[in-house]
């Protein structure tokens, strides 16, 4: 599980900060290294794990990686720009 | 008949005994009902049992057969954790209802005929509105309302849809219903609306996210997924339900990417997990069922520990929004890997539970040739990662840092987390035990490798596509807002039509108020007062005129009698002297 990192913190950082785990510089750096390196691997495992599908496109190269990928940004993406438009309310919307 | 006891009675007798432990005997108490429950359960064989005549009915409180049992080993097995977790409430009222809340859950697994499904099903509802209640906030009220009004109309509902199918049928047993005729179709809008179907929903997102912090995690666990043990029971196979449950799996994720209350997020994700569920039982094949049935149990498990995890953060730091959160992983690390494991098996990573129950109903509807519900349940699999599988423990554990160092969550928390955590990795890392539970025999082999390379595939890049989204920024932020869903019809509506019919009837009221109550009546008063006068004075003036008062005096006398008669001042003679005149009026006329 190194999917959670931290984004760059900007301000008011603890000076007392007593060494957590992605308080330490350059540990995002290093985990984002790694998680990049996991899916190359994957990448390239694909092509050597031979498969046997229900679905035709289960075959294609890569099918599952392009598919997780482009499902998600389409997902945000749809969910920023068309949903949230239409049903971002304040907070006291009801209670007005 | 056994010597066992029916399930539900331990919990509901449990729960009217609460008040009368205290300090630590309660919490032993509590714990011991559920493993009492579960020890009974085990020892009840299969068959048909505690058969009670009414009326001239045969009432079936233990129908036991493999299906049912999951679903009551899952029920007692949660029960159990919730009750662990909730060990630190001192409240009776929340112990209470929370228990009998699991035990007319069990009441509805166990019955065997329409007459007790429909009791436990009400009580189901009544007992589970204190569990949100109880948080005593305005909202809470609110949405308790709106919860007991929409389950009260899904209720009626249901009660129709068995009227009609009990007097078509003659039977009250309650089996394989299958669409055919009006009955059967209310009976399962009855139980769809407690299974949280698109546009039926609402009732769950708006409802869950304010009950206590306890509570929440009991509602996570029974009503929909009694739903679900309804919908296998009554509807396996039924074409409808594949397109319901595929829709349930797409639209919640939109919602939960952008909402910013991380237990709503929740709350739209165990819409989008049990949309599987439903999917699984529409498809009806016995690899299907057993999916389904095996992802309510994994997801029941699951569902709870994050629902646990936020709990335990709510509890520490008094605030649940992604806004006001984050970092939180220095201080409450155990609670933070709780909920990664959590995470982890709602996304179905392999060695964790949701990968050996999801991917049967993937399976399924595969092999039936189904690519539009494949295609949407894939997309639904990454998007779940995406908003719980990521988005709830990076924006309350990682993100931006708070700045808040709550204390790690209180030992009987992180038990009852643990615990799930524990099982969660157990079922995924050996799912043969929770296959052999299973309705149907398992001949599912999850552990393929193609399998662990496709999932962990669509994971990887699903988490690529986060990690990018959010360097570049185009992450949407988590915004202190809310979002509009089909409850704005009836939130919203309800006080359209408050207004409307205000304008209206009121208005009405208003008019016949007027109407009847001033004008009329006093017109008739004016009318009958006057015409009795006018009627007395042509008699008195007749009588003046014979006996020969004439000009002025005429007048006068004119005047004072009809001034005295309005004002009801009349000399008591001349006030008889009229009625006695009306009297033989009425006689001669009679």
């Amino acid at each position: 599980m190194g999917k959670n990192r931290r984004s760059p913190q900007r301000g008011q950082a603890k000076p007392q900060a007593k060494g957590y785990l992605f308080d330490r510089p350059g540990s995002v750096r290093k985990l984002l290294r790694s998680f990049y390196g996991a899916l190359a691997f994957l990448l390239v495992l694909d092509f050597l794990v031979h498969k046997h599908a229900l679905f035709p496109w289960e075959e294609w190269p890569e099918f599952y990686a392009t598919y997780g990928f482009v499902a998600c940004v389409v997902l945000v993406v749809v969910a920023k720009y068309v949903l949230r438009p239409v049903v971002m309310k304040r907070e006291d919307y009801y209670d007005r | 008949m056994t010597g066992s006891l029916p399930p539900f009675l331990i919990f509901v007798a449990g729960a009217l005994l609460v008040p009368f432990f205290r300090g630590k005997w309660k919490g032993a108490y509590l714990l011991a009902i559920p493993v009492i429950g579960f020890w009974n359960l085990i020892h009840v064989p299969q068959g048909t049992h505690w058969i009670v005549a009414f009326l001239d009915y045969q009432l079936v409180l233990g129908r036991v057969d493999r299906l049912s049992l999951i679903f009551g080993y899952i029920f007692h097995l949660i029960s159990f954790i919730a009750i662990l977790y909730a060990l630190h409430v001192k409240e009776d009222l929340q112990h209470m209802s929370g228990l009998t809340y699991a035990g007319s859950a069990l009441g509805v697994t166990f019955a065997g005929d329409f007459f007790t499904f429909f009791v436990f099903w009400e009580l189901l509802t009544v007992s589970s509105i204190f569990l949100i209640w109880a948080r005593r906030t305005e909202a809470a009220l609110g949405a308790g309302f709106r919860y007991l009004l929409v389950h009260a109309a899904g209720g009626l509902c249901l009660l129709a849809g068995i009227v009609i199918h009990v007097s078509q049928t003659g039977s009250i047993q309650f089996g394989y219903l299958g669409l055919n005729g009006l009955g059967t179709y209310l009976i399962f809008i009855g139980f769809g609306l407690n299974c949280a179907w698109p546009i039926l929903h609402p009732w769950l997102t708006d409802a869950y996210p304010e009950a206590t912090i306890t509570g929440t995690v009991f509602l996570s666990a029974f009503t929909t997924k009694l739903a679900v043990y309804a919908l296998a029971r009554a509807y396996p196979g039924t074409e409808a339900l594949i397109w319901i449950g595929a829709v349930m799996t797409g639209f919640p994720i939109f919602y939960a990417v952008i909402e910013n209350d991380l237990r709503r997020v929740l709350a739209y994700s165990l819409i989008n997990q049990v949309g599987f569920m439903v999917c699984g039982i529409g498809i009806g094949t016995q690899l299907a069922i057993n999916g389904a049935v095996c992802h309510a149990f994994s997801h029941i498990l699951y569902k709870a520990l994050l629902f646990m995890s936020m709990g335990a953060v709510m509890y520490r730091t008094g605030k649940i929004n992604g806004t006001d959160l984050g970092g939180l992983y220095r201080t409450m690390p155990l609670t933070c890997i709780f909920c990664m494991v959590g995470a982890a098996s709602i996304s179905a990573f392999p060695l964790f539970s949701g990968f050996v129950s999801k991917a049967m109903v993937m399976d399924a509807a595969a092999q039936g040739g189904m690519q539009a519900v494949w295609f949407i349940l894939l997309f639904a699999s990454a998007g779940v990662f995406h908003h719980s599988g990521i988005k709830i423990p990076y924006f309350a554990f990682f993100s931006h840092d708070s700045g808040l160092r709550p204390k790690e969550a209180p030992l009987h928390m992180l038990l009852a987390m643990g615990l799930a955590a524990f099982l969660c990795i157990f079922i995924g890392s050996f799912p043969g035990y929770l296959y052999q539970l299973l309705p149907y025999p398992v001949e599912y082999v999850p552990y393929t490798t193609p399998h662990i390379l496709a999932q962990t595939q669509l994971l990887f890049f699903s988490a690529l596509a986060f990690t990018l989204l959010l360097l570049s920024g185009i992450y949407p932020a988590e915004m202190r807002c809310i979002n509009l869903d089909v409850d704005w019809f009836y939130r919203k509506g309800a006080r359209l039509f408050y207004v409307l019919t205000d304008r209206s009837l009121n208005r009405i009221n208003e008019a016949c108020d007027g109407f009847f109550f001033r004008d009329l009546t006093g017109v008739l008063f004016r009318a009958s007062k006057e015409a009795a006068v006018r009627f007395v004075l042509f008699f008195l003036v007749s009588f003046w005129l014979l006996t020969g008062v004439r000009g002025r005096r005429l007048e006068m006398k004119k005047m004072n009698a009809y001034q005295d008669m309005m004002r009801g001042t009349l000399p008591v003679g001349i006030g008889a002297a009229a009625a006695c005149l009306f009297i033989l009026l009425v006689y001669g006329l009679v």
